[in-house]
């Protein structure tokens, strides 16, 4: 079983407009790399560069140690699940999840026994007999994820398989990806969304994406605590972006001395100083900033407190609060040195996304 | 809908049954009656008899009602195969209107011209087909490929890619795919085009007239005969045993549709 994948200068373009460009990214034997990025980022083009049914015009694109930039689709040997399920309307489950054993000449005796072991993995055991049709949109992506193991493909390629689903569905079925993760250890699995909920949930690792290149690389936590830009820290989970100047031993934002480690930056230089809402304190404390109420949210468990800082929006997420500020009055929130990140410059800074 | 009330709706069904009963039905009844007729006299038959089609059972009509099926099965096929594979090969591509236009060509002629053209390309070896049933089956053939192309072609454009891809990705050849996933997902639009064909075909009677041999004489050109020598209420039960034999088939066909389209 050939697994793992690599992205070598992966470049894409249709007609003028490049949708990747000079793609680099490894995925591990057994690791599940998200693809996470906005619609447009070129996400599900690297995908599908994966399964090929888009031709790279420059790059390669490697299946363990095969290069496969140049084969037909039916010779890669992945198993790939599609947002709309795209399970065969004329055929039962079983035989749906049968089309791949038989398309690999899996011989005859052999098909049965696969079968039933991929419906039983996701759970679709007592629906082998039902068309698609017949079947809730869920089930439906059970039976498609069982066709594309059935195979035993090294590879399993997920373009935004939960998209489809309600809320509730879909985090069941986060479970089970899981679950299915645990018991396929060898499995590289590719898993393009735009949820990072999905994303810092299943993922080994996280590929970020924004306008056909990657952005950033990294395990969920080291990208959700130690972001390395600006897009990234406010694609995954939401962030307080500021504009702030490097001094000797820490920063200003605007009159104001931060306490914040500046590690290698010169001092005299513009930064971006990254805080996480649920990070933001209120009331007195170390780096307080003072400023005023714009808003209030209730959010049940949480209150979440819109600031205005000298021009700046800072958002505090609070355990909910016995009484809320009113709006527009005086108030001062705080953060602790470690749990804020200095961001090189050129961020679209002061505004908090999410 | 258009119109709420029981009573508007059943208003709305009287007029139209009202406006267009006459002008669609009206002529196939008084086929079926003339067939049933001894003679006729004013607005109405004047006596029934079964004669007509006792003559129909014992005479040699039988034999132009199979030539009739045997060709139109064989000229629809044709079609269907031709028309596909064009559809499938010109997916996608510039070619695409181009193919349509060309198979529309026939049809916009009178089909004489059609009949004629095959008598001048097909009279001489090598391509020798005057005189033989292969030059009618042809000529249906062209006829009534234009219809096969449109409606695959048109189901193509509907069909999601993601399931061929789907497909491929679990290994299966792109043969494997046309036969397994793409062929039975067009399923309802061939059957469709299929009766449309054979219906077409049955009927054929212009290009048909110029080019069958004697001994492949479809049942259009028996009926034509017939009413041609002013035996009118023969001619009718001819063409009452047609018209119930395509029926009968149209509804095989729309029966395998309604099969694959539940699915």
């Amino acid at each position: 079983m050939t697994t793992g994948i690599r992205f070598d200068g992966v470049t894409v373009a249709y007609g003028g407009t490049t949708v990747l460009e000079s793609f680099g990214l490894t995925v591990e034997p057994g690791e599940v790399m998200a693809l996470l990025g906005p619609s447009g980022s070129g996400k599900t083009t690297a995908l599908r560069a994966v399964a090929g049914f888009v031709r790279p015009t420059a790059g390669r694109v490697f299946i363990g140690d095969r290069d496969v930039t140049a084969l037909p689709p039916h010779r890669r040997g992945i198993g790939m699940v599609v947002q709309q399920y795209a399970l065969f309307p004329h055929m039962k489950a079983g035989a749906n999840v049968a089309f791949g054993l038989k398309a690999h000449k899996v011989p005859r005796g052999e098909i049965a026994a696969r079968v039933a072991e991929a419906l039983e993995m996701t759970g679709m055991s007592a629906y082998a007999g039902r068309y698609p049709r017949e079947l809730s949109g869920g089930q439906q992506q059970r039976v498609a994820i069982a066709r594309a193991l059935a195979i035993r493909p090294g590879v399993l390629l997920l373009d935004e398989p939960l998209s489809a689903l309600d809320a509730r569905l879909r985090s069941g079925m986060l479970t089970e990806l899981a679950r299915l993760h645990r018991e396929l250890p060898d499995v590289s699995m590719l898993y393009v969304t735009h949820d990072q909920v999905e994303a810092l949930t299943l993922a080994d690792r996280i590929a970020v994406m924004d306008g056909g290149r990657l952005q950033d690389c990294g395990t969920p936590q080291d990208l959700y605590r130690r972001p390395g830009s600006a897009f990234t820290a406010s694609f995954i989970g939401s962030a307080n972006l500021l504009p702030v100047t490097v001094t000797d031993g820490g920063v200003r934002l605007g009159g104001t001395r931060l306490d914040v480690p500046a590690g290698g930056a010169a001092a005299g230089a513009s930064a971006t100083l990254c805080v996480r809402p649920h990070l933001v304190g209120l009331g007195a404390g170390p780096n307080a900033l003072r400023g005023t109420v714009t808003e209030v949210q209730w959010r049940g468990a949480t209150h979440r407190l819109g600031v205005d800082i000298a021009g700046h929006r800072v958002t505090a997420e609070l355990r909910e609060l016995r009484e809320t500020p009113p709006l527009g009055t005086e108030v001062t929130v705080h953060f602790a040195a470690h749990d804020a990140v200095l961001l090189p410059a050129g961020a679209d800074g002061g505004e908090a996304r999410g | 809908m258009l119109v709420h009330s029981p009573r508007a709706r059943r208003a709305v069904q009287a007029a139209f049954f009202a406006l267009f009963l006459p002008v669609f039905a009206l002529p196939f009844l008084v086929i079926v009656t003339a067939s049933l007729a001894t003679g006729w006299s004013g607005a109405f038959p004047s006596g029934a008899t079964l004669d007509h089609y006792r003559a129909v059972a014992r005479g040699d009509a039988l034999d132009a009602l199979v030539t009739s099926v045997l060709t139109a099965l064989a000229a629809s096929a044709a079609a269907l195969v031709t028309g596909t594979w064009a559809a499938l090969a010109a997916r996608g591509t510039r070619a695409r209107r181009v193919v349509g236009v060309l198979f529309v060509l026939p049809v916009a002629v009178p089909s004489v011209v059609v009949g004629l053209a095959l008598l001048v390309a097909f009279s001489e070896p090598p391509f020798l087909l005057n005189g033989t049933p292969a030059i009618v089956v042809l000529a249906h053939a062209i006829l009534v490929t234009a219809f096969a192309y449109q409606s695959v072609a048109a189901a193509l454009d509907r069909l999601d890619p993601a399931c061929e891809q789907a497909a491929a990705s679990l290994g299966a050849s792109p043969l494997r795919v046309l036969v397994q996933v793409r062929l039975p997902l067009l399923l309802p639009s061939l059957s469709a085009a299929a009766g449309l064909c054979f219906a077409l075909s049955m009927g054929e009677l212009s290009a048909t007239m110029m080019l069958y041999p004697p001994d492949w004489l479809p049942l259009p050109v028996k009926v034509f005969a017939a009413t041609d020598r002013g035996a009118l209420f023969p001619g009718a039960a001819l063409a009452v045993v047609l018209m119930v034999t395509t029926l009968l088939a149209l509804t095989a066909v729309s029966r395998i549709r309604t099969r694959a389209a539940y699915r």
